[in-house]
């Protein structure tokens, strides 16, 4: 039954996608264009990417406010790298940031699994304290345009394959791994059993901290990557722009998708429809004549309808079960 | 009769208190052997220290004559040894299939999950064990019952040699005790050792073959069960010959203080209806999930009801939260004291005075004076061993920490008391304590709910025994026409020939 | 958090209490009290400004306004929730205000309006939490974006300014050397700690974070106390988005941003628990001021600002730390 039920949040964000579709189209034809089509997909592969690794540390019962200045942080190593050292290939820039995201996640790992911590508050430091980095290590100096090599910009514009641009299919085949990580390997299995029940996992074998810490770098070596694909999408980098409340975004996505705050329940499909559904909204708001100020106020909004949302199924769902259980 | 499992001068202490001193204890395969004894009395300490929960302060165990160091749970997987524990853990997100599977598959962190090889297995498992479970279902809102049967299924598939199952009837119906005897019996005829913890002696003369009687941390005595009678082994597990509480006469009833009317609420108790009178001791037998503490918990104001009236000495009386219970003159001693009852690293004193803020601070500021006194006099009056007032209230024991909940209640001065297993997990010398208190409150005039499990005390303290089964009201039985059978039989959901 | 496998000891037997003056000792504010000495010790010594209190009480009223919010945080942590949308519900008060007073309300009308404003942000939030019982911690993320972004619808990208002299500059104002927030702070802090340390509100906001089933069954009103916070917290934020537009002259919808942070950090690095039920007024007070040395010192000797987020995140991170530590050993 449960089964029905989060097959119906998937089925319901395909409804909610086609309504907001539909009822904007009708508002503003000027919606229903292959240029529209366009700006949002070019919108989604930097929250996908960074939505798939926080939704595998939600899964596992925590949470990870510093994606943003982890993202941040990487962007503008890569950036530097590319500016103060342009005799390198573009290769290294972009595994540098990856390998920057991948330690920063880590080190959020570890503090929250050697101290016992709770993840929310630790990564509230850390946020901070990432932010602060990235300001150190540029010198507050923003990477210019110029510097960033053109090879990287344009594959945020085009590709051979139907002319999808290269961070569109990177970010989808990211998401593809993921579910197949997710749904088919052991440790993937494992994330979800960690977030099913904590307490019971290590009675099975679980070896909870290596998994934990993983699912921590992994998310930060993805926000590493966005962090790439947001200096190939704009064309630069600043310290205090640069990936500044993107987790707020990112974490409503997931929310969105149907992932459980509590972990252990949430799938890729469902995160990366609620990825498109946000990148649609957020598309539709100029168009409609909303102004931009209104972004923030939405993705909160959208969050605790979420929240709301999940809390009422999950309340029905438990009454449910118990009526059904009968006996005993 | 080889053994399998021996224990030799087991001893373990928690925190300097010793609760299991020098065991020598033999388990053998090919029978179904019982721990019985009192609560506290050791035999659950022992099996999770066989299952690798906990680990000996002293002494050696040994398997197929081996000594083994079982330093984890999953050690204890590993060497065949596994827990059902009472209240089964699991993953309630994750498929029942996945469930079995966990922990028990071989390959790296990346390795591929057999989707389909594990359905199938999980099936044939469940086939085996006679079970109709959907195994592609998500363990969440499995019932108690199905969720041991998951856990036996599991042990089998891991080719437990040893299953531990630790007071595992405690919430199934007799048909599904049937069903886990008849599996049991056939585990231990496919020459497994079976170990069946439980305070119930029908049950333990029903499936098993020896038992061993724990008291006081200490192995009493190990016999084959024909070899016992029954007021041999009570001797045995409370140490002394079983004397039965005198019931409290001359008491007079008063009027009616609480009555219940039609009280109803979805998916837990349905058309509930009955009067306690001043001076009453009112019993609530049944089962465990049967809904008495879903009704205590309506009428006191934690999960109201939905429908139904509630009168308290012939006035109508709207309870929504505890508070207005409270001011009403209801009182309730919650069934988990730990969950429900304590403020664990509170002081006694603020724990004691927690309900009476009215007393304590009558203009909003806590007058410490007279919280010291009341609290002083409580602990005096119902004999609480503590070192000091002020000590947090996590550091006394279970008893102890009883004694001051019902306390805090006293306190209050209520009309009308609700206790819920209010005797649970105490030592039989304070067992006997509180029975004298509760036979005193009845003859201060208060009207008395008693919802127990324990039909010796339902029948040694009741004027009345009301019993409840599958959310309704199945029996009100006077004193005189009370019998462990029949509250027995009333308790017994009514389709016991349908399966669950 | 406790191990129900563990049986409680024999009957005879209660653990011995521990001794008085390690109760009143070892716990998280004296390592709050010894990193504030310390860091006066260290504070000194970089610059003889620091031996000039006026200068110090000076320094200290961009502090002081969080503080105020801090204070009241502490409740709300101790009770067993935590509200990350005070920084938000400061700016969107404020700029309610200054909005209204900017349309040619007068400025009081203007000034109530912005406290309403907070109070109704609050029971929002109160709403969320209590009544649709969805996770605070989740549910203030979602309301601090929220109200953070209405501040940009109302405000947009303007500066709005023009209020009256007797309303700027409240941070100017003084008594003898002391200026008006910190007063308003510390007679906060007295008042807040008498509340929680000697009324029966005070005892039963830590019963529910010890336990809420607990207190619920002993009759504590949780819901209204717990609603009751989450407006105080509102109210609060209000006050203190009114202080800083003083000091400011003008409000931005951008206004203390990032605030959460500190105001969480002055409450963990007081020694109150993440998880509710244990800590105090006393350590958020103490906390704040040695949040005033420590920025006041990092910024005499030159330190970037941006660089000072570094520290923080550093500071929240080992308080939450140490005061586990100290938590978790002595947990029964």
């Amino acid at each position: 039954m449960i089964g029905a039920l989060l097959a119906r949040r998937e089925v319901g964000l395909i409804v909610m996608i086609a309504l907001v579709a539909l009822v904007v189209g009708l508002i503003e034809p000027r919606f229903l264009t292959a240029e529209t089509l366009r700006i949002v997909t070019l919108a989604i592969p930097l929250i996908l990417v960074a939505a798939m690794g926080q939704m595998m540390v939600i899964l596992a019962r925590h949470v990870d406010l510093s994606i943003g200045a982890i993202l941040g942080f990487a962007a503008i190593v890569a950036g530097m790298i590319f500016r103060d050292m342009p005799q390198l290939p573009t290769i290294v820039g972009v595994l540098a940031a990856i390998a920057c995201g991948a330690v920063l996640g880590l080190a959020n790992g570890l503090v929250v699994t050697t101290f016992n911590l709770p993840s929310i508050i630790v990564t509230l430091g850390t946020l901070s304290l990432y932010r602060g980095l990235v300001f150190l290590v540029s010198g507050s100096r923003q990477v210019d345009p110029q510097f960033i090599p053109r090879g990287l910009i344009s594959m945020s514009q085009t590709s051979p394959i139907f002319g999808i641009p290269w961070i569109v299919l990177i970010a989808f085949a990211i998401a593809l791994a993921t579910w197949a990580f997710l749904g088919y390997t052991r440790t993937g299995r494992q994330i979800y059993a960690i977030g099913s029940n904590p307490v019971a996992a290590p009675l099975r074998s679980i070896r909870v901290t290596p998994v934990t810490l993983f699912v921590f770098t992994l998310s930060g070596a993805l926000a590493g990557v966005a962090g790439v694909m947001y200096a190939a999408r704009f064309g630069y980098v600043n310290p205090g722009i640069t990936g500044v409340g993107f987790e707020f975004i990112v974490i409503a996505a997931v929310v969105v998708g149907g992932v459980s705050i509590n972990g252990g329940v949430g799938s890729v499909l469902g995160v990366t429809l609620g990825v498109i559904f946000l990148g649609m909204v957020n598309v539709a708001l100029p168009i409609l004549g909303v102004s931009a100020f209104w972004q923030s106020a939405i993705y909160g909004a959208v969050i605790l309808l979420a929240l709301v949302v999940d809390r009422t199924v999950r309340i029905r769902g438990a009454a449910a079960l118990t009526l059904s259980r009968g006996t005993a | 009769m080889t053994a399998l499992v021996s224990a030799r001068g087991v001893s373990k202490s928690f925190a300097g208190v010793e609760v299991l001193r020098d065991v020598d204890l033999d388990l053998a395969a090919g029978e179904v052997h019982a721990l019985l004894g009192e609560n506290g009395a050791g035999k659950s300490t022992f099996a999770r220290i066989v299952a690798g929960v906990h680990r000996p302060t002293s002494g050696t165990i040994a398997l197929g004559g081996a000594p083994v160091d079982i330093a984890s749970p999953v050690i204890a997987q590993s060497l065949g040894i596994t827990l059902i524990h009472q209240e089964p853990i699991s993953f309630p997100d994750l498929s029942v299939a996945e469930n079995l599977v966990l922990g028990r598959s071989a390959g790296g962190p990346l390795a591929r999950v057999p989707w389909a090889a594990m359905t199938r297995d999980a099936r044939r498992l469940m086939d085996v064990l006679g079970v109709r479970i959907d195994v592609t279902r998500p363990m969440r809102g499995l019932s108690i019952a199905d969720q041991q049967m998951v856990e036996i299924a599991r042990a089998l598939a891991s080719d437990a040699r040893l299953i531990i199952m630790d007071e595992p009837t405690a919430s199934l119906t007799p048909n599904e005790v049937a069903t886990l005897f008849t599996i049991a019996r056939r585990l231990r005829d496919e020459g497994r050792a079976i170990v069946f913890i439980s305070h119930r002696l029908e049950e333990v003369r029903d499936l098993c073959d020896r038992v061993t009687i724990f008291r006081d941390g200490a192995r009493v005595e190990t016999a084959a069960i024909g070899a016992l009678s029954d007021a041999e082994i009570i001797r045995r597990m409370i140490g002394r010959p079983h004397q039965d509480y005198m019931h409290k006469t001359g008491v007079a009833i008063g009027g009616v203080a609480l009555k219940i009317t039609g009280l109803t609420r979805r998916g837990a108790f349905a058309d509930i209806s009955f009067d306690v009178r001043h001076g009453e001791i009112v019993g609530m037998g049944g089962l465990v999930g049967a809904g008495r503490t879903d009704v205590a918990r309506a009428i006191f104001g934690v999960e109201p009801a939905d429908s139904g009236t509630i009168e308290i000495d012939g006035k109508p009386a709207t309870i929504r939260e505890p508070s207005d219970a409270i001011a009403l003159g209801l009182a309730f001693v919650p069934e988990d004291r730990a969950v429900a009852g304590i403020f664990r690293s509170l002081s006694v004193e603020a724990n004691i005075t927690a309900a009476v803020p009215g007393k304590i601070a009558p203009r909003g500021f806590i007058r410490r004076a007279v919280e010291k006194t009341l609290a002083a006099d409580a602990v005096k009056r119902l004999r609480i061993r503590l070192a000091s007032v002020r000590q947090p209230i996590g550091e006394l024991s279970g008893g102890n920490q009883q004694k001051a909940i019902l306390a805090r209640w006293l306190m209050t001065d209520p009309s009308v008391l609700i206790l819920d297993e209010p005797t649970r997990g105490i030592d039989i010398g304070v067992k006997a304590e509180f029975y004298d208190m509760i036979g005193d409150l009845a003859a201060q005039g208060r009207a008395i709910l008693l919802i127990s499990s324990e039909l010796p005390e339902l029948l040694a303290l009741c004027d009345r025994v009301l019993v409840m089964s599958e959310g309704r009201l199945t029996a009100d039985i006077p004193r005189s026409e009370a019998t462990q059978e029949r509250i027995m039989s009333a308790a017994v959901p009514a389709s016991a020939g349908a399966a669950a | 958090m406790t191990d129900a496998s563990l049986p409680a000891p024999g009957v005879q037997n209660a653990a011995p209490a521990r001794p008085r003056w390690q109760v009143l000792l070892v716990r998280p504010e004296t390592g709050t009290l010894l990193l504030l000495v310390g860091a006066i010790i260290v504070a000194a010594n970089l610059s003889p400004f620091f031996s000039d209190l006026r200068f110090i009480l000076e320094s200290s009223t961009y502090y002081m306004e969080f503080g105020l919010v801090a204070l009241v945080l502490t409740l709300v942590i101790i009770s067993g929730e935590i509200d990350l949308s005070p920084a938000a519900m400061m700016a969107l008060s404020a700029c309610v205000f200054a909005s209204l007073f900017q349309a040619g309300l007068p400025i009081g009308l203007a000034m109530v309006a912005g406290v309403a404003t907070g109070a109704a942000l609050g029971a929002f939030n109160g709403f969320l939490v209590v009544v649709l019982q969805l996770p605070s911690i989740i549910a203030t993320i979602g309301t601090l974006t929220l109200f953070r972004g209405l501040s940009q619808v109302l405000a947009g990208d303007r500066s709005i300014s023009g209020f009256p002299a007797w309303f700027m500059g409240i941070d100017w104002r003084t008594v003898g050397i002391v200026p008006y927030p910190v007063i308003g702070f510390t007679l906060a802090a007295l008042a807040l700690a008498v509340l929680l340390g000697m009324t029966v509100w005070g005892r039963q906001i830590y019963q529910i974070g010890v336990s809420e089933i607990a207190a619920r069954h002993a009759g504590v009103r949780v819901r209204r106390i717990k609603f009751g916070l989450f407006v105080a917290m509102g109210v609060t934020s209000a006050l203190a988005g009114l202080l800083t537009a003083s000091r400011l002259a003008s409000v931005r919808y951008d206004m203390a941003t990032g605030g959460e942070l500190q105001m969480v950090l002055m409450v963990m690095l007081g020694g109150t628990y993440i998880f509710g039920g244990r800590g105090g007024v006393l350590g958020t007070f103490l906390a704040a001021w040695l949040l005033v040395i420590i920025a006041t010192g990092m910024n005499v000797a030159n330190i970037v600002v941006t660089s000072q987020l570094v520290v923080m995140g550093l500071l929240l991170i080992g308080s939450i730390i140490a005061t586990n530590a100290i938590y978790a050993r002595t947990q029964r």
